[in-house]
Order: structure tokens, then C-alpha cells, then sequence
């Protein structure tokens, strides 16, 4: 969990990943694509081993279900690619994610972080932004910036299970 | 709004490159002082920045260069040498004018102003000594003392300017006020204008007598037609004396009409300063005619080339290449899609496109090369500099010049050309007294040529060589080797590229803290480029740089392997073979391939891949080549060339160096680019560990 604390109100698009609700803050998201080829990229980490075509840019799709530690299934009628900029350390990045559903772009009331529990969460708690309140149910706002920083350790990878892919 | 040409952007650029011509001339001068093309070379040089820095509010470039152009003046009519001194002094001034031109919040006015005194002083002495060899004119030749002029009661001045004059943007209006702002005068104009129908009305057919009663120095009229006045004539006369027949013809190229004037630099220092209070030195009227009054007739030829160019901003030629990218990606759609019709017309239309297609982008690539002797002209001075700092006796030789490589490569190969110069004049190049048989002076060569679809540039010494054994040492040292590792000479020579590695035993301000080399590795491997080291102890090294030709588009072998589509670079290619008898079932690991009598190892792609291959037996091998090397690729399908549009891969993938890019296909579906050599490296690791799965 980041140290920031969040804005009471945030604007996100929420997603569906795996059945769980998610949601990704919107000045992240730049558009909202139907799945198309992808091209697989040998020996990268299993999450992020596709790339798709965006308009003439090469750009790499991850499945943020892998690193969610969530379920992998097959695409549905529903499946979107979501393209993000993600403002890493030196400059913004720009890449697609997969999202089970896209539902749609609205404004949540956030918990602060005092009340947002550090475990117990669906995924890991470092890739949580903050929990959301929409109507009855919570959203996990996903923080992109952990999710795709470089880590070191993800280098040793070197086995990366490509039957997964479908 | 970015994109409008800024006129105030454009004098700098303009002026960094004058500066650069001038840093030329000045090193040539070095070598051959007498040589009046380059003194006029650098005189030009001066001359447009004074003028054009003027013209755009940058006064104290203007000021500035004002001195330095004046000693040059001296030096141009003979009456000071080219020296040593004088060479050193005008690159300090360049580069105090480089800092004044770029950030003149930093420039040091007291390193301004002594570079200034220098001048004086060499100037000063000349002025002394060469009066009488001075040009004889019709005011009295050589140097009255300064003060001279200035006791006379006038000048009796007559001129005519050339009959373009008005159309090259000149207004001789501007010139009358300014004369008339020195002092009194009376001005007669004197008309030759033809009858009305043969009258050509953009032409100037007036010429004017003023006599200008101020005490003013001669140098201080020839200012006001300073950018005019090599293209025109002008009689000047102290007041009393006959102008008669006396009146100067156009000035030859060399010597403009401006003959002798005694201690220009004092005298032009006070003048622009006190004489004429509130105004630039080089004022406003001069400023509007700089802008279209060619300096010295010498340089026509360098401004009718300089017609010819257009200036535009790279990142528009950026954008060109990348629109000519997506034509070609839409090119290859086309021809898919005329391949698999029927229609004659379709594909003759598609073929038509695909050679224009193909034109287009080799004339775009031509646009973005350009010739590389941009970027060895830097490290003249460099080399200069350095050896004068090391005390060591230095030739550089450049051959192949001409050699055209994309501007963006050139741009980043500055730097890792500049740590191998570094190197070479600081750890390769003995001083003069340890060379024993070879001449004292070291010679450091640098070349440019091309190889195929590469660029190779190399930087070779005479110097001391390698050292193996240190090299060696210092690496055990260093734990990047054991003392039990046997190692080929290359193999040594490749641990210089090592982080962090030097065997220089002293640090000095050059070199030895071992920065660079990896930094030189990493940035030519980035280019896609390769580095290779010959050395002979006692004889030399040569560091040779192989670059791509271009960093956007190359020519690509496209094969198939599983459901994956890769690019194979076309330059690697050597050959296409098949692979016979090879079977799943068969169990066989042998990695070696019998290609003519020669065994070439071989590498599955899709076991490096870990993608499931076809069943089909018929594996095709694609032979290619990395440095001395020959590696087989079995894929299962050669699909055939393609012109490949590279898209850098994202900076997620960084850590993937098997893959330089990726490319898009006709399909609108990603194809990834493979970088052979850490591919080969990959594949060799990956055998190594590998346990016999079948």
C-alpha cells in the first residue's frame, strides 16, 4: 500500500477480474480495445509475455491475473484490452492489460488508509492504490506503478510456463 | 507553434555551426598559417555571427566578436601572422562565444575580457611592426598613430553600391542616416538611371558623394558598411585633398576597401564604445542589411550551397520516417492481399506501389544520413586539446569522411568515440621520447567505411598496444577471471568492456577510472552495433565499430516457428539450408550441422523458445553469421523477405536482449526481431544446461 494517502473521491474504470471487482484510476487509462492476435514473446515473465498491435505501436499485454495471484481462464465475449500509461520512475510507459469485463467509468468514495485492511485482500497488498467504496460492495483500486516497475528478482524466470497462454 | 521557426533559435543554430567551421579553419590554420582561404574562412565565420548576432539582440556576442574579428582583419591583410598564439587564443574566444551564444548567464565576462586582452596584445604589437607593409591606398599608407584620423576635419566619401544591392535587401537609405549620425553632411546623390524603358526598376542605378564633416576614423565609416562592403565601391578621402581619379575600384576579394587603419582593435574598442553611445556596435541599419548582404565575395560559393539546403527540425524528419514506416507495413498488407487475388490489375497496381514504396523509403533514409566526417571534425579539437595537455605529439588522419550514417546514429556515437580517442591518446600513445623507433609523433587514424549493410568505423594508434598480461592481471584482481581460466587474446581484449574496469595504475584527468568502456559497450550494442579490438604490443590498437546503416527499417528474413513469426535480420543471413533426417523420435542431440566440409553448430529455436514445433520433419536451417562465428537456426517455415519497420521493444521487456525489436506484418499482427548475438550467447547457455529430455 502506498504511503500517499488517496483522494476521498477518485475516478476509476472498473473491471472484473477473475469474478473479483477491481478498478484502475482513469488518468491511467488512455483506451479500451476488443482482444485481437497477440504475439507471444519467449523467455519474458509469464504475466507480461504477449504483445499486441495498437494503432501501429508495439505494445506489451499483461494478464494482471497472474500477478494478482488470481485464477487464469479462457477469454469470453466480454474480454476488453484496457491501454494504460504507467508513470514510471523515468517516463510514462504504455501498456495493455486484460480485463475479464470492462463495466464502466464513474467517480468512488475511497477509504483512507487507516481503514483499509493490510491483508485479507484478494492480491497482494503492495499493488493495492486504496479500497473504494461503490454502493454496498468495496473495489480494489490497483496501483500500476508497483505492478510493472522493474523488479531484479522477476529476471530469473527462466521457465516461464508458455502452455498457459491461450 | 513550436514548429514555426523561431528566428531567434535559428541565428543559434546557425552560429553553432559558423562556430564550427571556425574551430575548422582555425585547426587547419594550425597546420598551413599561411593558407588565405581558411584566414578568410574564419574572418566569414566571424563576420556573419558579429552581424546576425547584432541583428537578433545578442550585443555581447557581437561586441565580442567584433575583436576577434578585427585581429583577424589584421591577419587577413598580412599585417599580423597567423600564430600559434593567435590559433589558441581565437578557439578559447570560440568557445567563450559558444557559452555566450548558448547560456549566457554562465559566460565568465573576466575570461571574456582577457581573451580580449590577448588579442589586444598581439594585435597591439603587430600594429607596430608591420606599418609599412601595409596596402598602399589613397590616405596615406601604413599606421598613423591612432588619434591620426581623427584630426582631419572630414571625409569626402563617395559609393556606390551593387546594382542588386536593393533586391539582396539593402536599403542605402539606412546607410545615409547612419553617416549622417556621425556628424554633419551634405549628400549628393548621383543618379545613372537609364531611360524609362530600359529602366530595370529593382535595380539601384544611384550612386553618393557625402562629404561628412566629423572627425571621426576611417574605421569607424567602413563600419557603417560593414555588410555591404565587399560588394561595392567606396572612395573615402580626408576633406582637402582631391578626390579626383584616386577612387578605389571595387575591392578585390582579399582586401576589401578597408586599407590601412592603425591599431584596429583599440581604435574599434573606443569607437564602438564612446563614439557612438546607445548603439550596438554594430547598429540597427547594418543589422537590416545583414540579412541579405552576403559576406565576402569568397564565400559565394558556400552561400549558393548553402541555398540549395533546407534546415529542418529532426523530429519532423522523425515523423517522416515513421509515416514512410507505416507505408511500408501498408505496402506489405497489399501485396498479401494482391497475392491471393486473381486480379492482374490488382497486381500490377500493387507492384507499382511497392517500388514506389521502396524508393521512397531509401530517399527518406538518404535524407537522414549524413556524412560523417560531422562528427570526426569534432575531435580535432579534442584531439588538440588532449595532446597538448598530455605533452604528446599527435597526427590525425581521417579517411573515408564522406561515409553517410543516420543522423541519430552519429549523434550517439559522439560519446563512445570520444572515451576511445580519450584512451587511445592517453594510455595507447607513448610521449614523443618513449616512441624509440617509430616517428615521434603518434598517429591516431580515424575510419569510416562501409561493409554491407553496416557502417564500420575504427579508431587506430601507433601506439603501445594492449597489454594481455595486465589486462589479464588485473581482471584475476578484479575477480572477473581465474588464474586457471584459459582465455583466447580476444576474450581479454573483451574484459576493457567490463564495469568498472581500467589498468590504468594513476587516475587522470582523461582517463583511468575505468567509466566508459562498459559505457561504450552498452551504447554501441544498443545501436545494434558490434566492437572488436585488434592489438599488437608495440605496434598499435585498432578499436573497430560496426554499426546498422540505419536504426528504423532494415531488410528482414521472415521464418516461422510454432505459431510464432520472427524476424531474422537479412544482414546476419548467409544461407538457407534443410535440415535432413532429422525426426522427433529420432533421439539424435547432435547440435552440428555438415555444411560443405564444415561443421556448424546448430540452435532449435523452439526449444530456446519453448514453443511446441511442427511434427513435420523437414526443418529448415537458416545459417547466419555473428562476428567470426556461423550459427545454424532451425525454424519451421522460411517465409521469405520483408521489409521490417522497427518498433523498439517496450522498457518492460528491457531485460529480454534476445529480441532487438519488434515489427508489425502485413496482418497488423507483432513479429519479433532477433539479435543474433546474445541469441547465440542465449542458445549456448540454454546447451549448456540442458539435459537430454527425448
Amino acid at each position: 500500500m502506498p504511503n500517499t494517502e488517496p483522494p476521498a473521491s477518485l475516478r476509476v474504470v472498473t473491471i472484473d477480474l477473475q469474478g473479483e471487482r477491481f478498478a484502475l484510476e482513469a488518468r491511467h487509462v488512455r483506451e479500451i480495445l476488443d482482444p485481437g492476435p497477440t504475439t507471444l514473446v519467449p523467455n519474458a515473465p509469464r504475466f507480461l509475455n504477449r504483445l499486441i498491435n495498437v494503432r501501429g505501436r508495439v505494445v506489451p499485454l499483461a494478464d494482471l491475473r497472474l500477478k494478482l495471484g488470481l485464477e487464469q481462464r479462457a477469454a469470453t465475449i466480454d474480454t476488453r484490452v484496457i491501454v494504460i500509461e504507467v508513470p514510471l520512475a523515468d517516463e510514462p510507459v504504455t501498456v495493455a492489460v486484460l480485463a475479464d469485463k470492462v463495466h464502466e467509468v464513474r467517480d468512488i468514495a475511497t477509504l483512507g488508509s487507516v481503514h483499509s485492511p493490510k491483508f485479507g485482500l484478494c492480491c497482494p497488498s503492495e499493488y493495492v492504490r486504496c479500497i473504494g467504496r461503490q454502493g454496498e460492495d468495496f473495489v480494489i483500486v490497483l496501483d500500476p506503478v508497483p505492478i510493472f516497475a522493474p523488479a531484479p528478482t522477476r529476471r530469473g524466470d527462466p521457465h516461464p510456463d508458455q502452455s498457459a497462454a491461450p | 507553434m513550436s514548429s514555426g521557426p523561431d528566428p531567434v533559435e535559428t541565428f543559434r543554430q546557425e552560429s553553432q555551426e559558423l562556430l564550427e567551421h571556425l574551430e575548422q579553419a582555425l585547426l587547419d590554420l594550425e597546420h598551413r598559417p599561411g593558407d588565405m582561404e581558411l584566414i578568410d574562412s574564419a574572418f566569414r565565420a566571424l563576420h556573419t555571427i558579429k552581424g546576425s548576432g547584432a541583428m537578433f539582440g545578442f550585443d555581447v556576442v557581437a561586441g565580442f566578436t567584433h575583436h576577434v574579428e578585427n585581429a583577424f582583419d589584421e591577419v587577413r591583410k598580412g599585417r599580423l601572422p597567423a600564430s600559434d598564439t593567435l590559433v589558441s587564443l581565437a578557439l578559447r574566444a570560440k568557445d567563450h562565444l559558444r557559452i555566450l551564444l548558448t547560456r549566457p548567464e554562465t559566460a565568465d565576462s573576466a575570461a571574456g575580457a582577457a581573451i580580449l586582452e590577448g588579442f589586444r596584445a598581439i594585435t597591439g604589437t603587430a600594429a607596430g611592426e608591420a606599418p609599412a607593409e601595409a596596402a598602399p591606398g589613397v590616405s596615406p599608407p601604413g599606421a598613423p598613430p591612432p588619434g591620426a584620423a581623427a584630426e582631419q576635419a572630414g571625409w569626402r566619401l563617395r559609393f556606390r553600391l551593387a546594382r542588386d544591392a536593393m533586391a539582396m535587401g539593402s536599403n542605402p537609405l539606412l546607410l545615409l542616416d547612419e553617416l549622417r549620425s556621425l556628424g554633419p553632411a551634405e549628400v549628393v546623390a548621383l543618379a545613372d538611371v537609364p531611360p524609362l524603358d530600359a529602366l530595370d526598376p529593382t535595380a539601384l542605378h544611384t550612386a553618393w558623394e557625402i562629404m561628412l564633416h566629423a572627425p571621426v576614423p576611417r574605421a569607424r565609416i567602413e563600419e557603417v558598411f560593414l555588410f555591404v562592403i565587399d560588394d561595392m565601391e567606396l572612395a573615402l578621402e580626408p576633406l582637402g585633398e582631391p578626390l579626383g581619379g584616386a577612387a578605389e575600384p571595387a575591392p578585390p576579394a582579399h582586401a576589401p576597401a578597408g586599407a590601412p587603419q592603425a591599431g584596429a582593435p583599440q581604435a574599434g574598442a573606443s569607437q564602438t564604445g564612446a563614439s557612438q553611445p546607445g548603439k550596438s556596435p554594430a547598429g540597427t541599419p547594418q543589422a537590416a542589411l545583414s540579412q541579405a548582404s552576403h559576406p565576402p565575395a569568397a564565400g559565394k560559393r558556400d552561400a549558393a550551397q548553402a541555398a540549395e539546403s533546407v534546415r529542418v527540425p529532426a523530429f519532423k524528419l522523425d515523423e517522416l520516417m515513421d509515416r514512410v514506416g507505416e507505408l511500408v507495413i501498408a505496402q506489405s498488407r497489399l501485396r498479401q492481399v494482391a497475392h491471393a487475388s486473381s486480379d492482374l490489375g490488382l497486381r500490377s497496381v500493387a507492384e507499382e506501389i511497392e517500388r514506389l514504396a521502396l524508393e521512397l523509403r531509401d530517399t527518406t533514409m538518404g535524407i537522414r544520413t549524413v556524412p560523417i566526417v560531422q562528427l570526426f571534425g569534432r575531435f580535432r579539437r579534442l584531439v588538440h586539446d588532449i595532446s597538448r595537455d598530455l605533452g604528446k605529439e599527435v597526427e590525425l588522419l581521417m579517411q573515408g569522411e564522406e561515409t553517410e550514417l543516420d543522423k541519430t546514429v552519429i549523434e550517439r556515437l559522439n560519446d563512445p568515440l570520444v572515451h576511445l580517442i580519450r584512451n587511445s591518446l592517453d594510455h595507447g600513445l607513448e610521449r614523443p621520447e618513449e616512441r624509440g623507433d617509430k616517428p615521434r609523433r603518434g598517429r591516431l587514424l580515424l575510419q569510416a567505411r562501409h561493409a554491407g549493410a553496416q557502417v564500420c568505423v575504427s579508431i587506430r594508434d601507433d601506439g603501445r598496444g594492449l597489454d594481455c598480461a595486465r589486462i589479464r592481471a588485473r581482471a584475476e584482481e578484479r575477480g572477473l577471471v581465474t588464474p586457471e581460466q584459459v582465455l583466447g587474446e580476444q576474450e581479454i581484449f573483451q574484459l576493457i568492456f567490463e564495469p568498472g574496469f581500467s589498468t590504468a595504475t594513476e587516475v587522470t584527468s582523461l582517463s583511468g577510472r575505468g567509466v566508459g568502456m562498459d559505457v561504450v559497450k552498452r551504447t554501441i550494442e544498443a545501436l545494434r552495433g558490434t566492437i572488436e579490438i585488434s592489438s599488437s604490443p608495440g605496434l598499435g590498437t585498432e578499436v573497430t565499430l560496426c554499426l546498422p546503416l540505419t536504426l528504423a527499417i532494415i531488410d528482414g528474413l521472415l521464418v516461422r516457428v510454432g505459431q510464432g513469426r520472427y524476424v531474422i535480420p537479412l544482414t546476419a543471413v548467409e544461407e538457407c539450408v534443410e535440415l535432413e533426417g532429422e525426426t522427433p523420435s529420432s533421439g539424435s542431440r547432435s547440435s552440428f550441422l555438415n555444411l560443405r566440409g564444415s561443421l556448424i553448430p546448430f540452435l532449435r529455436l523452439a526449444e530456446l523458445f519453448q514453443t511446441p514445433a511442427d511434427a513435420d520433419p523437414l526443418k529448415k536451417v537458416v545459417i547466419v553469421s555473428t562476428g567470426d562465428q556461423r550459427v545454424g537456426l532451425v525454424v519451421d517455415q522460411v517465409i521469405g523477405d520483408h521489409q521490417t519497420v522497427i518498433k523498439s521493444m517496450s522498457k518492460l521487456h528491457a531485460d529480454i536482449d534476445i529480441f532487438s525489436g519488434a515489427t508489425i506484418l502485413g496482418d497488423g499482427s507483432v513479429a519479433l526481431i532477433l539479435d543474433i548475438a546474445p541469441l547465440v550467447a542465449f542458445g549456448q547457455a540454454h546447451e549448456d544446461r540442458l539435459v537430454p529430455v527425448r
